[in-house]
């Protein structure tokens, strides 16, 4: 039986970019559906009726939600190819406890950097260059999170890393001079084939950045 | 090889150190239980976990493990021929099971944990409407992912039982703190029962507190 696999998504959003690099990596064939978040389908209401977020994988019709545990499922489904998580239990545990930083650490100043100003944004930066450097010293010298090869840290981090540029833009800082080796690493999982394919440019993310602080009036 | 140079850093009233404790206990594997002391911080733990100066720490041939869901899932992942699965085999039902202990954690016990801090009438009606829905969504999961089984793993306690009924002690001292039943068996006759089932587990029983002894406990650090 053909696997029938949609991703309902949002093309800006930094964890939908997981899932769809996920199953780029993979070779996996999928249907992409853009959602409105502003008027959400009948299907994603369906699919996730907990949290009612994209991106959600829908696989011969079950649904999988949070985008790292969506990369994980994918990971563990299509396991003939280009491995996700390491083998070794330590090494994923360690993998596992970086998504889960990331995701905590990064996640609410990123949000604030482009939601708010002045001392707010300014808080907001501190905490997120802070979160980038515990995370460039996890990295060390080696090219990837994942070591040699791109792995489960790296996609969680490339979500962010397609955000880094609009950040930077609109709360006027820069991230190389604090995080040079970040950078180094984030630059090569963005020239990466599966995730080329999975961004839009930065000049349309930075777009819709621009859109959504007039939103929050800022 | 695995090591039996298993240690693992915590507290007994510790709803988070309770999860690896029950996954060790479900796979048989001997430990040393250094105990923190309430209030400060042993120089162990914070050479182990400088990121989050947390505990549960798992320490396994002097490696730490971080977070006690990931370290419930290393345990798994290495004592995998010992005892029975803590992770369910197929790949769907694993997903599922990471879905629900994460919305445990970030809503669920959240919500519990807010009600001992409640002020007002109003504070507490709205918390108690969080519980409400985050007890049906989960009545509903045990519903799917027991399969008409005992727990959610199935006939045995697994990732999604440890994740959930590790909570079972402080939400009965919420319980007699509030004076409201928060899991109630008319709303959610199978998560009642489950729970009864969980906390009679030969690997639950030695670690899960006593009511009495958490709620005294409980007066002592809110005060």
């Amino acid at each position: 039986m053909a696997d029938k696999v949609i991703l309902l998504d949002f093309w800006p959003s930094p964890f939908g970019v997981r899932a769809r690099i996920a199953l780029r990596e993979k070779g996996v064939e999928f249907e992409y559906r853009e959602e409105n978040l502003r008027d959400k389908s009948p299907l994603l209401l369906q699919m996730n009726p907990v949290h009612k977020k994209i991106p959600v994988l829908i696989h011969n019709g079950k649904p999988v939600c949070e985008s790292m545990n969506v990369v994980q499922y994918i990971d563990e489904v299509w396991s003939d190819k280009n491995p996700i998580l390491p083998s070794d239990p330590y090494q994923r545990a360690q993998a596992r406890f970086w998504v889960d930083f990331v995701d905590t650490k990064l996640y609410e100043p990123a949000d604030k950097i482009w939601q708010t100003k002045g001392e707010e944004q300014e808080t907001a930066k501190k905490e997120y260059i802070e979160a980038l450097k515990i995370l460039e010293s996890e990295l060390g010298d080696k090219p990837y999170f994942g070591g040699d090869t791109f792995g489960f840290v790296d996609i969680a981090m490339t979500g962010y890393y397609s955000w880094f540029e609009a950040s930077e833009k609109l709360a006027n800082f820069s991230i190389e001079p604090e995080c040079p080796t970040l950078m180094a690493s984030a630059k090569r999982c963005l020239q990466r084939e599966s995730v080329v394919k999975s961004l839009h440019d930065s000049e349309k993310i930075l777009a819709f950045a621009y859109k959504i602080r007039k939103i929050y009036c800022v | 090889m695995a090591s039996s140079d298993v240690k693992l850093i915590g507290a007994w009233a510790s709803p988070f150190v309770m999860r690896p404790r029950i996954a060790l206990n479900l796979k048989s594997v001997p430990y040393e239980f250094l105990q923190e002391t309430f209030g400060s911080k042993s120089e162990l733990l914070l050479k182990s976990n400088p990121v989050h100066k947390k505990i549960p720490v798992l320490l396994h041939a002097d490696k730490p493990v971080c977070e006690s869901n990931i370290i419930v899932e290393y345990i798994d992942d290495t004592w995998s021929s010992s005892g029975p699965s803590i992770l369910p085999s197929d790949p769907y039902d694993r997903a599922m099971a990471r879905f629900w202990a994460a919305y445990i954690d970030e809503k669920w016990f959240v919500a519990l944990r807010s009600f001992l801090k409640a002020g007002g009438e109003e504070e507490k009606k709205a918390v108690i409407a969080q519980l409400e829905e985050g007890n049906a969504f989960l009545e509903k999961a045990f519903i799917d992912c027991s399969k008409g089984k005992p727990f959610f793993n199935g006939d045995n306690i697994g990732y999604l039982d440890i994740a959930l009924g590790c909570f079972l002690a402080w939400l009965r001292v919420t319980e007699l703190a509030v004076s409201h039943k928060i899991l109630d068996e008319a709303k959610t006759p199978s998560l009642s029962k489950w729970a009864e089932n969980f906390c009679n587990d030969p690997a639950v029983k030695p670690v899960m507190p006593e009511t009495a002894k958490l709620a005294e406990f409980a007066k002592k650090i809110f005060s």
